[in-house]
């Protein structure tokens, strides 16, 4: 199958990308990585008026470090941030999670800010934004604003963006020196989209859980943090019997859906084994620092 | 009439000119404008990764990415793996490990590969193995492709 007509732009600049998007009002796609978009539209199940294509803003892609957060241009590539050294050492569960992402030749063009704008909910850079507490700039005719995942992410493939509004800018904290820290998935092939995944970070000083993170992809319309079984680790700390019983919380908190891919017990149950072994690889890469 | 858009690019080293409609995928003009048919359309959705060529130096799917979109870029594709009728060590390797059956994955196996070893050039079994699945292969079973990647990797690491 091939694309249906559209008219094509490549704006230059920024300002002209949204003169695009607020003309169109709500008729046009942003084209960025189209690892996701060009398979709907070769199958025609996306059929926009136009594309604007962002990969003439070079402005939109870079990595920086910035008052204790790396931020990235929307257009950055996931390749990028894999082989990111700055990531590696200041977000290193994004670049582990990075390298679930599709494959290879998948994230040479994939970007992060059409990652977290399609909102697929078994995707990991959803998850991330959500584990990481990270926020995305979005900008439109009126300006820019702020969001947090929560405020992001509406349900399945649907973020609170407008019409006329772009994802410019992502936002992550750095992750505290010596975090423990795993991104966890299953998939029936590798590269696929995950059945469930799990991004855990732990956060102890003097042998004290200060922090724990949990955040579910793929069992449900949205990144869920499972707060409920973060308190027992925070409580508890992050003994065996401590992550025994927050992984089974976990497997309680979710409340997935049964699709074609797998049923929503087998979901509740992945959740709880999955995040077991994601705490005790955060564990063990703690200790072994 | 549909307007025809203007593109020029680099591919296999040659400058190579053509005009099509925006939304015709990079894979079909490849194959349909420029009369390159070595790289193959499989699911035209990503995921069989038998489209895949080089795009400034970089693997990805020459289905999803529109023709105008490689307007000045440099392609490598499977035209451009042998040089003066002499097979890239990948190919000479993929020969001799027995690493195809019907071809079909081929030039996207190999320019996958070639990405990846040039990308990591002491991948582990588990790097080559993950690296490889971006391509599906429905004859071999994988063992000979795996075999001669490793086998490659080593000769073009002692190679100049």
């Amino acid at each position: 199958m091939k694309p249906a007509r559209f008219d094509y732009h490549r704006p230059a600049s920024l300002e002209e990308a949204i003169t695009l998007l607020t003309r169109y009002g709500g008729e046009a796609k942003l084209l960025a990585g189209g690892q996701s978009l060009m398979p709907l539209m070769n199958f025609r199940l996306a059929r926009p008026t136009a594309l604007i294509d962002l990969n003439g803003i070079a402005s939109l892609a870079y990595i920086r470090e910035d008052d204790g957060h790396l931020r990235f241009g929307a257009m950055t590539r996931q390749r990028t941030i894999e082989f990111s050294p700055l990531v590696r050492r200041r977000l290193p569960l994004l670049a582990e999670a990075t390298a679930l992402v599709g494959h290879l030749p998948i994230r040479t063009r994939g970007t992060i800010g059409g990652s977290i704008a399609h909102a697929d909910p078994s995707a990991e850079y959803p998850a991330l934004l959500t584990a990481l507490d990270g926020t995305v700039v979005a900008r439109g005719p009126r300006g820019e604003r702020t969001l947090r995942a929560s405020e992001l992410f509406e349900s399945y493939l649907t973020t609170t963006l407008g019409p006329d509004e772009m994802l410019v800018e992502v936002r992550l904290p750095t992750m505290p020196d010596g975090a423990g820290f795993a991104f966890e998935e299953f998939s029936r092939r590798h590269g696929d989209f995950a059945i469930v995944g799990i991004a855990a970070m732990l956060v102890v000083q003097e042998e004290r859980c200060t922090a724990a993170r949990l955040v579910t992809a793929g069992v449900g319309p949205v990144p869920t943090r499972l707060r409920q079984a973060e308190e027992i680790l925070e409580h508890e700390g992050y003994s065996a019997a401590a992550i025994e019983a927050a992984a089974r919380r976990a497997g309680e908190l979710v409340e997935p859906d049964t699709d074609i891919h797998a049923s929503a017990a087998y979901r509740r149950n992945l959740t709880r084994v999955l995040t077991g072994r994601a705490l005790r690889r955060a564990v063990a890469r703690m200790i072994g620092r | 009439m549909t307007d025809l858009t203007a593109i020029r690019l680099t591919v296999n080293g040659q400058v190579r000119e053509g005009r099509c409609e925006t939304r015709k995928l990079l894979v079909d003009f490849l194959r349909e404008d420029l009369g390159l048919t070595g790289t193959h359309v499989g699911c035209e959705h990503g995921l069989c990764g038998a489209c895949t060529v080089l795009v400034n130096g970089e693997a990805a799917r020459s289905c999803l990415m529109l023709a105008v979109q490689a307007n000045d870029a440099e392609l490598l594709t499977i035209e451009g793996l042998s040089q003066d009728g002499k097979l890239h060590p990948l190919q000479e390797a993929f020969h001799e490990h027995h690493g195809l059956q019907c071809g079909f994955c081929t030039p996207g196996m190999l320019l996958t590969a070639l990405d990846l070893l040039q990308t990591i050039p002491r991948p582990s079994a588990a790097e080559i193995r993950q690296g490889l699945s971006a391509v599906l292969c429905r004859c071999t079973g994988y063992q000979g492709i795996v075999k001669a990647v490793e086998a490659a990797a080593v000769r073009l690491r002692s190679s100049p």
